[in-house]
């Protein structure tokens, strides 16, 4: 195949050079961090100025960095954690509120808890867009705010690319006294992501959605916060996450992350000129393709363009675009197995038919006017045949 | 119509020889290469059809279907990701032959289409073949379908049996070259069209199930090893009166001799089969002290009719909804007939009457049940197939 043109970014992005640089490097050198001796302390070095620049990059303190493996765990530590932790000091606190537009990593932690122990949970109003809005926060909090163990509004949709007012939120939150988590996986390296000015008590990031390596993510946690570990062990994390740390991958993601964060404003300039190219291709070739989310710039990630094709079957609008070296995705990877609806498009209250015939395009650093140039070309004529194979 | 099956055999005994190339094309030119998908259960015969698809210069594309909705299986986990044994393993053999690969919900119409059906015709008194079925309504239709919609040729399989063309393009089906391994009785529901695109590429092989696994291996497939499936799908436990049961409920009903005298109770006739012998539960021996079959269920009355197995003898049955593969039988004449899966071919009469399918066996046969299909071969080729509505029992008056 001549060109293949690689649109799904948001699932994961080619590592920067100096992140591949830092990491091989790293590879080479013996030394558990908790070790007491010089390979020790060379290893835990390495892994302390890891810790420094992503609290720098990140607007926290270095001990507000709890290392895990990845936005998953992070998301799973926060959401698990504060609320075992917050139950155990006030027994009534037992209720979640939480968007319905989450990952599944805070979705599925969360129903979890419900199932098993004893939540409730409060599912936040979204509007169209899938946005939470502060009224509707304060709202909630006003019926629920006595029981409320914590709060979770994901920064920016890896779906439909929507930005929530996560500072305002916050502060929301923060009058009731209850802590609020945003996993910020998608939104770093995007848009400005800054944690104490935030006003959240945890946030999640992960390195591969940045040009980091896989396996390596963080837990940003207010030293007020100690949630239950999810993992118990020799507590090399504040006590709160356990396992040796990964010290090439975590050396790796602080440069990709000190490099996506350095060159944000540069990069959403230039991807949002690509992917505003993209939409107007893709309406130009399909007039009837419907951009979910927020059309606006501004409550939008750069690098983020859905659609839905009215008419067509996601998985086979991905098969024919694959079949021609355009690779994308019907939603987030893990609905990918098979063809469902995407909760995201009808929690923001479309049709069940428009939210199976989805196609998400999430650009990146590599991304180039050609791979926009081979997706103008081949759209029409694709969605012009997944139409012929209809709804199945 | 370019020939499909790119692994012709040398015919052999057959009535109609394959052509030897396509036509139009001169001897031995490559075939068009076509856009294939290949349908992948998981299993080892799928996996090696689709590999050899793709060796022989095929653009093929792997997909499994994910047909049941069953709480155990694909679609349940919180979103149906990936937690299923047979879909991994498909996806697995697809990225060592190096195709790509999907999966495709098609739950909703199987359900309809195949389990509905299922238990209906049992509910009616008869014995169904859900695999017929499935391959008639669910893989050459609405997989067909959507494949030649999405712009693929073929849809290839790993049934064993042979695709042949004549020099006018006709193709007709017949049984695979091993007999042993033949499985054209459940194809015998294609019709011209269905087979026009079908490809099965383990029909011409003429080695044993061993060297199939062997061919796994030597091509990586790590499925090579899996054991064969022999259930019906959608009854993962093998009980299939336990699964009638949860659908139909319990009816108790009367077990009945040929004389219309009650013998005992059943909970439901629709457990029943004609020629089950075991599970009758009568508990006293007939007066000839033979054991005793089942001759007749009939569902409006809620009763089954059991008997002496001379009374099974069969020597004419009448056959609804016939299929055929090409033109159907224009006068009566003489084949062979397939009634069960694994049965063996007897030689029958058969004629076309008033769009049905008349059927005189040579020697009388037992076991046969309404719901079954009848498959009509011509020596080794499909001839069509059909439902069996009634059967014409010699003996069972004079018993």
């Amino acid at each position: 195949m001549a060109h293949i043109a690689y649109f799904d970014h948001a699932a994961t992005t080619p590592m920067h050079p100096e992140a591949v640089r830092t990491f091989t490097a790293q590879l080479a050198v013996v030394g558990n961090p908790s070790s007491l001796h010089g390979a020790g302390r060379r290893a835990r070095r390495t892994v302390e100025e890891a810790r420094e620049q992503l609290a720098s990059a990140l607007g926290a303190r270095p001990s507000e960095v709890v290392l895990t493996s990845g936005g998953t765990e992070a998301d799973n530590l926060a959401i698990k954690g504060l609320y075992w932790s917050r139950r155990d000091a006030e027994q009534r606190r037992t209720t979640i509120l939480a968007s319905p537009a989450e990952h599944h990593a805070v979705l599925d932690s969360v129903e979890w808890l419900e199932a098993h122990e004893g939540a409730s949970v409060v599912w936040l109003p979204v509007d169209a867009y899938g946005r939470t809005h502060a009224e509707d926060l304060r709202a909630a909090l006003t019926e629920h705010g006595e029981s409320a163990a914590l709060v979770s509004v994901m920064w920016a949709n890896n779906e439909i690319g929507t930005v929530n007012p996560i500072p305002e939120l916050a502060a929301v939150a923060a009058e009731f006294g209850v802590p609020m988590h945003s996993d910020a996986v998608q939104a770093l390296g995007q848009v400005p992501v800054d944690f104490a000015e935030s006003g959240l008590a945890a946030m999640t990031v992960t390195g591969h959605k940045v040009g980091g390596p896989y396996g390596a993510g963080a837990l940003l946690l207010q030293r007020a916060y100690a949630p239950v570990p999810l993992l118990h062990g020799g507590g090399q994390e504040r006590q709160v996450r356990s396992g040796t740390l990964d010290t090439p991958a975590v050396a790796a993601f602080a440069t990709a992350v000190h490099h996506a964060v350095g060159r944000r404003e540069e990069y959403a300039r230039e991807v949002t000129e690509l992917r505003d190219t993209l939409v107007d291709a893709v309406r130009s070739a399909v007039p009837d393709a419907v951009l979910n989310g927020d059309p606006d710039p501004a409550g939008r990630l750069p690098a983020n363009a859905h659609f839905s094709f009215p008419g067509c079957e996601g998985d086979s609008l991905l098969l024919l675009l694959d079949s021609r070296g355009i690779e994308c995705s019907t939603g987030s990877a893990c609905t990918a197995g098979v063809a469902q609806p995407s909760h995201v498009l009808l929690a923001a209250g479309s049709t069940p038919e428009l939210a199976r015939g989805t196609l998400r395009f999430s650009l990146g650093h590599t991304s180039t006017k050609a791979d926009v140039a081979a997706l103008a070309d081949a759209i029409g004529p694709v969605v012009e045949r997944a139409r012929s194979a209809g709804l199945s | 119509m370019t020939a499909v099956n790119s692994h012709q055999r040398e015919a052999a005994g057959r009535a109609a020889a394959p052509a030897p190339s396509a036509p139009g094309e001169p001897e031995g030119a490559p075939r068009r290469t076509l856009r294939v998908l290949a349908a992948m259960s998981g299993g080892v015969d799928s996996a090696v059809a689709a590999a050899r698809a793709a060796e022989a210069g095929h653009d093929v594309t792997g997909v499994h279907l994910a047909l049941s909705e069953n709480p155990k299986s694909f679609r349940t986990g919180a979103r149906g990701c990936c937690t299923v044994e047979d879909s991994h393993d498909a996806r697995r053999a697809a990225d060592v032959i190096g195709i790509p690969f999907y999966v495709w919900d098609l739950a909703e119409r199987f359900r309809e289409d195949v389990v509905e059906d299922f238990v209906a015709e049992y509910e009616a008194g008869r014995t169904p073949n859900p695999c017929l079925r499935c391959n008639e309504k669910i893989k050459f239709a609405a997989l067909l379908d959507k494949a030649l919609a999405l712009g693929f040729d073929a849809v290839c399989t790993g049934h064993y049996a042979t695709v042949t063309e004549l020099p006018d393009g006709t193709r007709e089906l017949h049984r695979a070259s091993d007999a042993a391994k033949d499985q054209s009785y459940v194809l015998g529901v294609l019709d011209d069209r269905q087979l026009a695109h079908a490809m099965f590429p383990l029909g011409d092989t003429l080695t044993t199930k061993e060297e199939i696994r062997a061919e796994a291996e030597r091509r990586g497939l790590a499925v090579a090893e899996k054991p064969d499936s022999h259930d019906i799908c959608f009854i993962a436990d093998g009980d299939t009166r336990g699964f009638l049961e949860r659908r139909l409920g319990r009816a108790e009903g009367a077990i009945l001799d040929e004389s219309g005298e009650q013998l005992g109770t059943h909970e439901g006739a629709y457990g029943f089969t004609v020629g089950q012998r075991k599970g009758l539960r009568l508990g006293h021996p007939a007066p000839d002290g033979k054991p005793r079959y089942v001759l007749d269920i009939s569902p409006v009355e809620n009763t089954v009719t059991v008997g002496p197995v001379e009374a099974l003898d069969v020597t004419a049955l009448r056959a609804i909804r016939p299929r055929w593969c090409g033109a159907p039988p224009a006068a009566p004449g003489t084949y062979t007939a397939q009634l069960r899966a694994h049965g063996g071919e007897t030689r029958v009469r058969a004629e076309v009457v008033e769009g049905e399918l008349r059927i005189e066996f040579a020697e009388p046969v037992r076991g046969v049940a309404p719901g079954q299909a009848v498959v009509l071969y011509d020596g080794t080729r499909v001839v069509g197939s059909a439902t069996i509505a009634a059967t014409d029992r010699s003996t069972a008056a004079a018993g």
